[in-house]
C-alpha cells in the first residue's frame, strides 16, 4: 500500500498542478492547451495507463488486507474505545477509499470518457474549461465533489505518514516532519482541487 | 487517596471452550475496595460463585504486580483497562465507583482462540520466537565484560523493545488484528545489537513468515498498539521490523537456518 499510496500522491501533485491553469485568467485558454497535450500525446497516455495499473493494485490490495483483517478477528467485541490520539480516519481508511472509488467513477465520467470517445470513435473536442463550468455549475455534482474531497483530505491524511511507516521510515528526527509535511500536502491539494468548482460556483472564473 | 466501597454490575464473556459459541453473563459485586486490584475484585466475585456452587470465571494471571505479561482482559472496550501503560493487575478499582457498570471481555483474534472464559491461547506468540532461532555466542570462558562495544544509543533502544512482556494486548488493541508490534519489538531487540548479527537475516524472515501463518491480521499503521501497550513500545519498532526484512530479502548470502514447524 504503501509504494503505490506514494506513487498515487506524486500523481495528485500533477494533477493539481496542472489544473490549476484555470485561474490563470485567460478564459480557460491555457487549461484546455494542457488538456488536449494530456490526453493526446502518446508518452501521456503511456503513463496514463501506468496511473491505471497504480489505482488499480492500491485498490485491490487494500480489499485482500480487509479481508485477511476481518477474518483475523472473526468475533468481534462488543465495545471498543479509542483514546484521542487515535485518529478515526486511521480506522476508516477502507471505507474513505470506496467513497474515493465512488467519487472516481463520477470524475471519470465527467471529464474522461468524451477525450476518450473524442480519441477513438471521432466524436468532436470537447472544450474541458466549459465541461468544467457546466458540471461545477449544478448544485448537486458540486455537493458529490466536495464530499468526495472530504474522503480524499482523511484519507490523505492518513495515508501520506502511513506511506512512510510502511517503508521502514520511522525516525525520531523526521517522523514528526513527515507528519507535518502530510498535514501540510492534504490539505494544500484538496483545497486546491475544492477551489476549482468553487471558483464556477461563485462566479469567479 | 480516600478509601470507599462499592457496588458494581459486571458484564463478564463466558465460553466453555473454543468450540463453543460464548455469550455475556451479569453478575452483581458488593462491598469492593476502591484498593484492591481489578484481579482480586474478580478474585472475590470467584468466590462468591463458588459459594454458590456455579463455575467460577477463568482468567489468566500470574506475577500480579505488572511484569509477566499473563494477565489479559479487555476492559470496557480497551486492553487492559482505562490506565494508560499499564496491565490490569495493576488496574485498582479507585478507577471505578458505585453503580458503574464494566465490560469484560477476552483478547479476541482468530490466532488466540479462547481456552475457557477470559483466557486466550497465546501459544502463537511462543511459536513466533521459537521461528526466531537461536543467538550464536561465543562459548568457553567467560569474556571480559563489554568486549563487544555498544553504543548507549542502539543499547537503549534494544533495551526499550526487550521490555515486551509479551501480553498480547498489541494483537487484542488492534482493528486489524495485527501482531507487528510484538514481532517489531522481538526483532529490534536483538537487531540493534552486535550480538546475534549471524542470524540476523534469517530470524526476521522466519519471525515474520510464522505470524502470517498464524492468522493474525495486518498492520495499517493506526498505532493503537503503541497507545495500549502496558510497556509502551514504540511503534518505531514496526519500521525496524519492516527494514530488517527488506534487507533480509535483498542480501545475498546463505538463506539461513530455517526452523521446523
Amino acid at each position: 500500500m504503501g509504494f503505490t499510496g506514494l506513487f498515487l500522491i506524486a500523481f495528485l501533485i500533477v494533477h493539481a498542478g496542472l489544473n490549476a491553469t484555470i485561474f490563470m485568467n485567460d478564459d480557460g485558454e491555457t487549461f484546455n492547451k494542457t488538456s488536449h497535450f494530456m490526453s493526446h500525446n502518446w508518452i501521456m497516455r503511456f503513463l496514463e495507463l501506468g496511473l491505471f495499473i497504480g489505482f488499480i493494485i492500491h485498490i485491490v490490495q487494500g480489499m485482500i488486507l480487509t479481508r485477511m483483517n476481518r477474518a483475523a478477528r472473526p468475533v468481534k467485541y462488543s465495545k471498543t474505545r479509542y483514546i484521542s490520539k487515535i485518529k478515526w480516519y486511521s480506522r476508516y481508511m477502507g471505507i474513505l477509499g470506496i467513497l474515493i472509488l465512488l467519487y472516481l467513477i463520477m470524475h471519470l465520467a465527467h471529464f474522461w470518457v468524451e477525450t476518450k470517445s473524442e480519441l477513438y470513435f471521432g466524436a468532436e473536442e470537447v472544450n474541458q474549461y466549459e465541461r468544467m463550468r457546466e458540471v461545477f455549475t449544478q448544485p448537486l455534482w458540486f455537493v458529490l465533489y466536495m464530499v468526495g474531497l472530504a474522503a480524499l483530505l482523511y484519507h490523505l491524511l492518513h495515508g501520506f505518514q502511513s506511506a512512510f511507516q510502511s517503508l521502514g521510515m520511522n525516525d525520531k528526527t523526521w517522523t514528526p516532519l513527515v507528519k507535518k509535511l502530510g498535514v501540510a500536502y492534504s490539505v494544500i491539494i484538496v483545497l486546491l482541487f475544492a477551489l476549482m468548482p468553487i471558483a464556477f460556483m461563485v462566479g469567479w472564473l | 487517596m480516600e478509601h470507599y466501597t462499592m457496588n458494581l454490575t459486571l458484564k463478564v464473556w463466558r465460553q466453555k471452550n473454543s468450540e463453543t459459541v460464548g455469550h455475556f453473563e451479569t453478575f452483581e459485586v458488593k462491598d469492593i475496595s476502591s484498593e484492591m486490584s481489578f484481579l482480586e475484585m474478580f478474585d472475590v466475585l470467584n468466590e462468591q460463585l463458588i459459594s454458590e456452587g456455579k463455575d467460577p470465571i477463568a482468567f489468566d494471571h500470574d506475577c500480579r504486580e505488572g511484569i509477566c505479561g499473563a494477565c489479559s482482559m479487555y476492559v470496557d472496550g480497551r486492553a487492559h483497562g482505562p490506565w494508560e501503560k499499564n496491565t490490569v493487575c495493576q488496574l485498582h478499582m479507585r478507577a471505578y465507583h458505585d453503580g458503574d457498570t464494566i465490560v469484560v471481555e477476552p483478547w479476541r483474534s482468530a490466532a488466540f482462540p479462547v481456552i475457557k472464559d477470559l483466557m486466550v491461547d497465546r501459544r502463537a506468540f511462543d511459536r513466533i520466537i521459537e521461528a526466531g532461532g537461536f543467538v550464536s555466542v561465543n562459548t568457553g570462558n567467560a569474556p571480559d565484560a563489554n568486549s563487544i562495544p555498544v553504543s548507549k544509543v542502539a543499547a537503549d533502544e534494544a533495551f526499550d523493545a526487550a521490555a515486551c512482556i509479551g501480553c498480547g494486548a498489541c494483537v487484542a488493541a488492534c482493528p486489524n488484528g495485527s501482531a507487528a508490534l510484538f514481532i517489531g519489538a522481538k526483532v529490534s531487540q536483538l537487531a540493534f545489537l552486535p550480538q546475534g548479527d549471524a542470524e540476523r537475516a534469517s530470524r526476521v524472515k522466519n519471525m515474520v513468515d510464522q505470524a502470517a501463518k498464524e492468522g493474525f491480521g495486518n498492520c495499517g499503521n493506526i498505532y493503537n498498539c503503541e497507545a495500549e501497550c502496558p510497556k509502551g513500545i514504540s511503534v518505531g519498532n514496526i519500521a525496524k521490523m519492516k527494514r530488517e526484512y527488506m534487507r533480509a530479502s535483498v542480501s545475498s548470502g546463505p538463506a539461513g537456518i530455517r526452523s521446523e514447524s
